[in-house]
């Protein structure tokens, strides 16, 4: 395939200085808006996860105007809320160890050397804030019986640095962030916009000045003015139809402005996380993660003979092989997650899976059970436990979980500089929708952190920064003519979705494209299969403006309506996926091509030729999309083989 | 193997708000066991589409009983007859083949409906937006180990902040009351130091406000506690109202 590249050099706005002054010298030297200022100018926040719910709060709490946008019914639904496992931050409470530094290095090693330093160095300076803060906000987070906070380990690293709320984290930091709003609401300084959906970004002389709507309850199309907008829409994951994100988890906000002119970096670096509940049949309308912290205590194992129908608690020790303990002994069964499940589909590969479909491991508490007892085991994972039973109707303190890996996060996201602007001015994009943080492969307990540092402690500074230097009180209104063709296009596609009255459901569209990404963009990927991902692909999405079926009209609550658009965006960003993918002639962290990898079957990255972000634009709907590239530079840490053994 | 299984439901079918609703038969046929109750109305509704029917619409968005999202009242019990179980929790496994089961939205004044199984639960987010936060500056935090909490204090506090906001309380009280969801906020703020500061105010504010909404009073079903699917404690209301007295003698 070919590849249209440009020579044009992707800006980083990367402070001068040394990295661990970059942060502090930013702030130094970033413009002000004064009060009085701030107060005129309107900020338009999609989303209200950790990024989006901590960023309003903290804007209007600064004396913006902030309008900020769900599709749920209430902020406090985004999908933050089902992150359990925890957040990590460089406290050192424990005293194993920890430093800025370390939170830094380790999370530049989890990314496979594919994030910039510079960032990734800030998101761990502001860590330590965000647990601070967090309990400033009444966030209930596991202690000791000292009164002081506990800690756990997670994947990728050799110290105790997450903080969690049972296996409830992500829902008691969004808590915190939707109460934080909630207070901004009452004090009249977040107008709320629930059940709304953006549809589209409106772009009025290259700056992002609005955006368009759907209100789900009535189908109105609505437009928004504002002097900024802040994406926080979370990511793509449902590309793969079966994930574990929410239902209604969707691309279409990022999709749109990429398709306005931000461009759209890595989006073949998934995650896919090791430890979820097996799929159990076609029904299946999504996937159900059990956290990462549950490989603290719970050893993975599947049985040394592929013929073994023995029930687990039959097989002998000695006839157990606990891989990930025998091929990574120094990190065991906390190896990162890119390396823990490509090890699950190994095995089962290999025909060693286990339960009714071959295609899951053993996630075994039995040892856990006899070192801590029942009640330690309880207090821990108690929630999980249920949560598994209550899925799976067996009983994980008596028979081993059955585990397999499942679509989780997406690193990839719109590009971004140092500021978290895009490559539209004026549209700044954080938390998961970004691509920054993160390289190739997000380590646990890194994404509610990553969000809330955007949210809180990164976008207030920068977004000052820009308002500073733009000009306050234009003419522009909601009757730009920008915004009535925006609206115009948005409605045209709503109804042309509407009209074409096929014959396959929507759902059937999004499984099958589903099956295409995870068979060819998943955890493996060659150049034949994405060859051939990207042919599928666009005769999929050739098809569906054919012969969809999407019940109803516009105007009333219409969830498969909604469904409709997102997957008309899915079908065109799974192609970028798998040319993304196609592209890149190396494996790194979740990007795994069978042809680049150590006799070991180990990932084999290639730093002479692909030590960038590639950051693709949007150039029309039947034409290739250009690659632009960022190196990354690495000063401070030299890059690696990523080794966990 | 699973074992497939025929389900016949009854649906409340409304249109819209102002429209007359009514119970509307269905079939299931391809039902399992594995299946999720969700799981077996969507593939109902792939059924009414390809019927070019109209398709249920329900709220659903997390599916693993935390967000908060999903609510129906099943066989005429909130979130149906699995204790502490989310709807989207519930699997087909606790029904046989051949069952009927009843399926309805939250009923209260203060949840209006919106279309078929769709209520509007803003009256919560204006409870909580009374109240129902510490105010905290972004930045001004102290270290969070600067204030040891005890233990069971925290536990205590997070047993409380659990709550998923899914009114599932409202629609089983037989008063419609919302005094679990309300009273779960503020017993995890004044079970805490932080929320110390601010304690009087807010239970005054949250319990106006839940006033204004519409909800009804307590008195004392324990209906609430009975099909909250995080198990939360009517102990809560118990504070509440202690929390609320304190703050009327203190005024």
């Amino acid at each position: 395939m070919q590849v249209v590249e440009t020579p044009v050099k992707l800006d980083s706005q990367v402070p001068a200085g040394r990295l661990q002054d970059k942060w502090d010298t930013y702030k130094d030297y970033v413009k002000l808006v004064s009060p009085a200022n701030k107060r005129k100018r309107t900020i338009l926040v999609v989303g209200t996860g950790l990024a989006g719910g901590s960023a309003a709060a903290t804007l209007a709490g600064l004396g913006y105007n902030v309008k900020s946008f769900c599709i749920q019914d209430s902020a406090r639904r985004a999908h933050s809320i089902a992150a359990q496992g925890g957040i990590n931050a460089a406290k050192n409470y424990p005293n194993d160890g920890d430093t800025i530094w370390r939170l830094f290095y380790d999370t530049i090693k989890g990314g496979d050397y594919r994030s910039r330093e510079a960032n990734v160095y800030r998101l761990a300076q502001v860590s330590n804030n965000i647990i601070d803060q967090a309990v400033a906000q009444g966030v209930p987070f596991a202690r000791e019986y000292g009164g002081l906070l506990d800690n756990r380990s997670f994947g990728g690293a050799q110290v105790s640095r997450t903080f969690y709320a049972r296996g409830q984290t992500g829902q008691q930091l969004l808590l915190g962030a939707y109460q934080a709003m909630s207070q901004q609401i009452e004090e009249g300084n977040i107008e709320m916009k629930a059940r709304r959906e953006m549809l589209d970004l409106v772009v009025i002389d290259g700056r992002a000045r609005g955006i368009i709507t759907r209100n789900l309850v009535t189908g109105v199309i609505e437009r928004h003015l504002g002097d900024a907008v802040l994406l926080c829409t979370g990511g793509y994951g449902n590309v793969y139809y079966l994930s574990t994100n929410a239902k209604n988890s969707n691309v279409t906000a990022a999709w749109r402005c990429f398709k306005r002119g931000a461009y759209f970096a890595n989006p073949c670096y998934t995650q896919i996380h090791p430890t979820c509940i097996p799929v159990s049949g076609e029904y299946q309308s999504k996937l159900t993660l059990m956290s990462e912290s549950l490989r603290n205590d719970g050893r993975v194992w599947v049985p040394n003979d592929s013929n073994d129908t023995r029930p687990p608690s039959q097989i002998p020790e000695n006839e157990r092989d606990y891989y990930l303990e025998r091929r990574y002994p120094s990190f065991g069964n906390l190896v990162p997650r890119d390396v823990a499940s490509r090890a699950a589909k190994k095995e089962c590969d290999d025909g060693r899976g286990v339960g009714e479909t071959k295609l899951a491991v053993y996630l075994d508490f039995a040892d856990a059970i006899k070192r801590l007892g029942k009640q330690a085991v309880e207090d821990r994972y108690g929630n999980l436990f249920e949560m598994y039973e209550r899925i799976t109707g067996e009983n994980p303190y008596k028979v081993p979980m059955r585990i397999f890996p499942a679509v989780h996060y997406t690193m990839g996201g719109l590009w971004v500089d140092y500021e978290l602007q895009s490559t539209i001015p004026g549209l700044f994009v954080l938390g998961e929708a970004n691509f920054s943080d993160h390289g190739a492969n997000r380590l646990g307990a890194s994404a509610l952190m990553q969000g809330l540092a955007d949210g809180y402690f990164v976008i207030p500074y920068t977004l000052g920064g820009f308002l500073a230097g733009v000009p306050m009180n234009d003419d522009v209104t909601t009757d730009h003519e920008a915004f009535a063709a925006t609206e115009q296009e948005a409605l045209e596609r709503i109804n042309r979705l509407l009209s074409i009255k096929g014959d396959k459901t929507v759902t059937e569209f999004h499984r099958e494209l589903g099956q295409i990404m995870w068979d060819h963009v998943g955890m493996a990927r060659n150049r034949k299969g994405l060859e051939e991902a990207c042919k599928s692909i666009a005769a999929l999405r050739e098809e569906y403006w054919q012969n969809v079926r999407v019940p109803g009209v516009n105007e009333t609550f219409n969830k498969n309506l909604e469904f409709a658009a997102r997957v008309a965006d899915f079908l065109e960003l799974g192609e970028l996926m798998a040319r993304d993918a196609l592209h890149r002639e190396e494996s790194s962290g979740g990007h795994f091509r069978e042809e680049y990898q150590t006799p070991e079957g180990e990932a084999l990255r290639n730093d002479e030729d692909f030590a960038y972000v590639a950051a693709w634009e949007y150039t029309g709907d039947h034409a290739n999309p250009t690659l632009h590239k960022e190196e990354l530079e690495f000063e401070y840490v030299k890059p690696t083989t990523r080794s966990y053994k | 193997m699973a074992k497939n299984m025929t389900i016949h439901l009854k649906v409340w079918r409304q249109a819209g708000p102002e429209a007359p609703g009514r119970l509307v038969d269905y079939t299931v046929k391809e039902a399992n066991e594995h299946m999720s109750f969700l799981e077996l109305l969507d593939v109902l509704n792939e059924q009414l589409i390809k019927e070019e029917a109209e398709p249920i619409e329900f709220d659903n968005d997390c599916r693993e009983g935390i967000c908060g999202s999903c609510g129906l009242m099943v066989g005429g019990t909130a979130h149906g007859p699995q204790p502490r179980t989310a709807v989207c929790q519930l699997h087909m496994r606790h029904y046989n083949d051949g069952d009927t089961i009843v399926v309805e939205p939250w009923r209260a004044a203060a949840f209006p409906l919106i279309k078929d199984l769709v209520v509007d639960r803003t009256a919560f987010d204006r409870i909580v937006a009374a109240g129902g936060y510490i105010s905290a500056t972004t930045g001004g935090a102290a270290d969070a180990n600067a204030l040891p909490i005890a233990k069971e204090k925290a536990d205590a506090a997070m047993d409380f902040a659990s709550c998923i906001g899914c009114g599932a309380c409202v629609a089983a009280c037989p008063n419609s009351s919302a005094s679990l969801f309300t009273a779960a906020k503020i017993a995890h703020l004044a079970l805490l130091p932080q929320g110390h500061p601010e304690r009087t105010r807010r239970v005054v504010n949250m319990v106006d406000q839940m006033e204004k909404e519409g909800f009804g009073d307590c008195s004392n079903h324990a209906e609430c506690e009975a099909v909250c699917p995080k198990g939360i404690s009517i102990a809560g209301i118990a504070t509440m109202r202690r929390e609320y007295m304190k703050a009327m003698l203190s005024s």
